[in-house]
């Protein structure tokens, strides 16, 4: 049986989660405080994800901060950068807005504050 | 053709450069900083020197002692903070009780007025946090502060106000000797023709000097110093020196202009302008200031700095006409009280020296005034709406921590000499110069410097040349 | 905009906001909130990273959508904005004199003042590390202004002094943009950031972490070119001959968060010299009678929702005093005791109503301890903890029955 150590990033509480695994199956999750932490878990050993939060750029050069609506791959952060970066959206962008549909699977891209 | 080529925007070259403007000539000044004031008046003690350190006779006791006379008039033309606060010189034992005694019969040989020797008791009414040990001490009621780098920038704007051209980046090469003058070539290219030229080169001064065959020897010293934040002013009341013993100098500890307090500076033979600071420095300094005063309150430290004082083999100005190439003058070895004595020689270089190959014509247009480098959060209210009414963007604060205003910035980008990169704003403004440091405005600060002059932010920076602040856009 | 209002808010970060809506919400008929920016929002704007607002809100949001939730809370209410406006002075009369481009250098009269300023990033020339000044050294949270606001890069290979939170986000948030983060020091044996944040920002990329590590020399005459660190020993002092040089062309200084209390003072207002920040009674009010203190200014907090809380306390607290007037107080002290470096708030009213949430942090990271409360000698209330680290504020609820038991001050302490 193999014991990984984690720690939490789910909320700033940081908890100390063991996970124990025996042929590539989750035997038990210990440590964490809630139920955010055991999926956290769940999905660290298996396949990292994290959500992304960055900028984009408007057409008339103004930064929108946005964000990734759910985690993405931990091997994919940079290969999604690069195609935030590439996108230029038309202002007024509201908080809360759908920027890029599906900006890696599952997850889309929204924008995180209000740009005039 | 230039009648007078200066070179080096220091406060030498740039009270001289003033000076110049008083009479009918075509001057100039050549610098090869991208700003005015960047080598030893940047960094030094800002002090305003009685004289009674000087031995007596040399060019340093007769020009500091004229050159105090002149300072508060100098300033107040041009607009610079200027304060006479006294200077006390501390006695910490009998032994140096004696040597007060000695400075005393100097500076009155000197020519210095006021001088007085306090007991225990006075001193400690008139230094609140002086150390318990500190015994005597030698006043000097003449003594001073002035802002150094308000002063040269300010002499250098008032002489091109006045008609003077300058040229910054322009680091002289070559001086060659022409039918009617000289050519000045600098490194990049550029090339000047004077018919004459004065060397106030400071660190540099002795190349200056190789350049038309004289050997000048001039050496670098570094002083390291501590400045403390605004809310520690008042800690001391006067300019704070040690009394001279064998082990040399020490530091000394004084209020600013401004209302900091500066402590410092170390002395260490250094061969070219370097400014590191170091770590055993600036304990040096933390250590002798503990010596003079108690609970210094290092802990409102703003920053720590360094400045090197060239100085020739001889310890005394070095003011006299080349040897080797006719119309080249050379102004060296101007260490300390060059400062005080700076407005003294500018006087003496032009009309003693300079006179012998020009004529000396008065310009009748010449206005010794620059409008008071006046700072907004000093004016009264009605004063603030009414500039205001004028241009928004005084009612603007961009530097938080000196209160400095949007409208200050872009004056300072614009007027003589024009503020090019964000030293340059903070020498000016001390937009950044507070205990921030210029983390909340400096990108402020670079977008105004970039609209007032038209180019892309990226091409702004903090000092010229590759001092570059920030590498393109993202993405 | 008005000669007088009731209550006059410095800053409309997340301090000033909340305390906004909850002294309107509590009564007060006339609020006039100052912000020296152009938008409302303070440093949230600039803080685009997740993981605010989970204790409050229980979702994870980025700075900018944790500011809107509550600048739309504070339209949907009678209460005045001026933003572009720098408060240059309030006096202890609490006439407050600011200005702005549109009406000058003018005064407001408030009945009650909230000073909600919030705090600066402690400088590097502070720190008195030797050699040059070059282009090139940034404080973290102006770095952060210029990746995230102005979109421009600081630098492309770069080292972070200092592992706090916003050294740990921007560590992420530059490698994210391309550039290339060599090394993160702290000269303290632990990270004063969140350890989520070491997990998410560093390990994540790869980036490593020296503890008990100092940048000593910083090299470079126009941009920085590289620096020198060196291992610190138990005085923080460096140990020769552990030297490292890392080639880079920007340093970020990430070395601690300073109350900015300039204004405080003008007012009179005395301060703590362990929180730097205004000595305040359970309500938040400083000990100038209807000056109130929240958030940033008053203590360094590790989250933003935590913030909010306080300044809600001193909305109310502030409403109620326009209301009220002065109430007369009981007084008994709150201290730290061993092992804890301060205790706020530093003043509780005997006669105060309802539960007090004490905060405090403590000296060392410690484990397997307890926290315990004191009324004089007398043990209070005790609560075990597993872990504590002072880079994590810890708070201790007070019921108003102890409160009312207690006849002499109260100290906080931690023990093994």
């Amino acid at each position: 049986m193999e014991i990984k150590r984690l720690v939490c990033v789910e909320c700033p509480v940081g908890c100390e989660i063991e996970v124990a695994i025996e042929n590539g199956a989750i035997q038990s999750i210990k440590g964490n405080s809630c139920p955010r932490g055991y999926k956290y878990a769940q999905e660290e050993v298996i396949a990292p994800k994290r959500i992304v939060t960055t900028t984009v750029r408007a057409e008339n050069g103004k930064l929108v901060p946005v964000k990734t609506s759910g985690g993405v791959l931990k091997d994919e952060i940079f290969a999604v950068m690069e195609k935030i970066n590439a996108v230029r959206v038309k202002t007024p962008v509201l908080v809360g807005q759908t920027l890029v549909k599906e900006i890696a699977e599952g997850v889309d891209l929204v924008a995180t504050a209000t740009i005039g | 053709m230039y009648d007078v080529i200066v070179v080096g925007g220091g406060v030498i070259g740039g009270l001289i450069l003033r000076e110049l403007t008083k009479y009918n000539l075509r001057v100039c000044l050549v610098e090869k900083a991208n700003d005015v004031c960047m080598g030893q008046s940047k960094a030094n003690s800002g002090i305003v020197h009685a004289g009674y350190d000087a031995k007596t006779g040399t060019q340093k006791a007769k020009f500091n002692l004229l050159g105090n006379r002149m300072m508060e008039k100098v300033a107040q033309e041009l607009g610079v903070k200027y304060s006479n606060i006294g200077s006390l010189v501390v006695a910490f034992s009998e032994e140096e009780c004696s040597a007060l005694q000695t400075l005393k019969e100097r500076g009155e040989k000197n020519g210095v007025s006021g001088l007085r020797i306090l007991d225990r008791e006075e001193l400690h009414r008139m230094e609140e946090n002086i150390s318990s040990e500190a015994v005597a001490a030698l006043y000097a009621p003449t003594g001073g502060i002035v802002c150094p780098y308000s002063l040269t920038v300010a002499a250098v704007g008032n002489a091109m106000d006045n008609g003077a051209d300058l040229h910054l980046l322009f680091e002289v090469e070559k001086i060659e000797k022409t039918e009617n003058g000289l050519t000045v070539s600098a490194k990049d290219g550029r090339a000047l023709q004077g018919k004459t030229l004065v060397n106030c080169a400071g660190i540099k001064s002795g190349e200056i000097a190789a350049m038309v065959g004289d050997e000048i020897n001039v050496n670098g010293r570094k002083g390291e110093y501590i400045l403390l934040d605004r809310e520690s002013g008042g800690f001391v009341k006067h300019t704070l020196f040690f009394a001279p013993t064998e082990k040399g100098k020490g530091i000394l500890i004084s209020p600013t202009v401004d209302g900091n307090v500066l402590l410092g500076p170390t002395a260490e033979e250094v061969d070219d302008g370097n400014t590191e600071t170091s770590g055993a420095g600036i304990e040096t300094v933390m250590e002798k200031a503990r010596k003079m005063c108690k609970n210094v309150p290092f802990f409102n430290t703003i920053t720590s700095f360094a400045g090197t004082r060239a100085y020739a083999a001889e310890h005394d100005f070095i003011l006299r006409e080349s040897e080797r190439t006719e119309g080249v003058f050379h102004c060296a070895g101007i260490e300390s009280p060059g400062l005080t004595a700076a407005p003294a020689i500018a006087e003496h270089v032009v009309k003693n020296l300079l006179s012998t190959r020009l004529k000396l014509e008065k310009n009748k247009n010449f206005s010794p005034y620059r409008k008071a480098d006046y700072f907004f959060k000093d004016l009264s209210r009605e004063e603030k709406n009414e500039l205001i009414k004028k241009d928004p963007s005084y009612g603007k604060i961009v530097c938080r921590c000196e209160g400095i205003t949007e409208g200050e910035i872009r004056r300072a980008v614009r007027e003589n000499p024009p503020a090019l990169d964000t030293d340059a704003v903070k020498r000016r403004t001390r937009a950044g110069m507070g205990r921030c440091q210029g983390g909340f405005c400096q990108s402020q600060v670079m977008e105004i410097i970039a609209q007032e002059r038209g180019v892309a932010l990226e091409e702004v920076t903090k000092k010229g040349k590759n001092s570059y602040i920030i590498r393109g856009r993202t993405k | 905009m008005k000669n007088s209002y009731e209550i006059v808010v410095i800053g409309g970060g997340p301090a000033g906001l909340a305390a906004a809506i909850a002294a309107y919400d509590n009564g007060a008929k006339s609020v006039l909130v100052l912000e020296r920016e152009e938008g409302l929002g303070g440093i949230l704007n600039q803080c685009i990273h997740n993981g605010f607002g989970l204790a409050r809100f229980k979702e994870s949001l980025s700075g900018p959508e944790y500011a809107e939730r509550f600048i739309a809370e504070l339209k949907k209410r009678e209460i005045e904005v001026l933003t572009g406006t720098t408060v240059l002075s309030v006096s202890p009369e609490k006439t407050v004199v600011a200005l702005n481009a549109e009406n000058g250098e003018f005064s407001v009269q408030a009945k009650a003042v909230i000073l909600a300023m919030g705090c600066r990033e402690r400088s590097k020339g502070a720190l008195n590390i030797a050699g040059t000044r070059p282009a090139g050294l940034f404080s973290a949270g102006a770095a952060q202004k210029f990746v995230n606001i102005k979109g421009y890069m600081p630098g492309q290979k770069v080292v972070i002094l200092g592992s706090g939170d916003i050294g740990l986000i921007m560590a992420r948030r530059m490698t994210l943009e391309g550039a290339k983060v060599l090394a993160v020091f702290d000269i303290m044996p632990y990270s004063s950031g969140l350890k989520r944040n070491v997990v998410q920002c560093l390990e994540d990329f790869g980036i490593p972490l020296y503890l008990n590590h100092t940048i000593v020399k910083i090299e470079g005459e126009e941009r920085v070119s590289a620096i020198v660190a060196a291992e610190v020993d138990e005085n923080r002092k460096p140990i020769a001959g552990t030297e490292k040089r890392f080639e880079c062309d920007t340093v970020l200084f990430s070395v601690g968060l300073i109350p900015e209390n300039e204004l405080s003072k003008s007012a009179g207002v005395p301060l703590s010299p362990l929180t730097k920040g205004a000595i305040v009674y359970q309500n938040r009010e400083t000990l100038v009678s209807g000056v109130f203190a929240c958030g940033n200014v008053l203590q360094v907090h590790d989250l933003v929702d935590f913030v909010s809380e306080e300044a809600e306390i001193a909305g109310k607290a502030a409403a109620e005093y326009v209301r009220f007037g002065e109430s007369e107080k009981e007084p008994i002290d709150c201290v730290n005791g061993g092992g804890v470096s301060y205790v706020l708030p530093q003043k509780i009213d005997k006669r105060a109503q309802g539960k007090i949430k004490l905060f405090f942090r403590v000296r060392e990271r410690a484990e397997n301890c307890s926290i315990v409360v004191r009324c004089g000698e007398e043990e209070i209330a005790r609560r075990k903890k597993r872990v504590v680290a002072p880079g994590e504020m810890e708070t201790f609820i007070l019921t108003e029955e102890q409160i009312k038991k207690a006849v002499k001050e109260i100290t906080v302490s931690l023990e093994k």
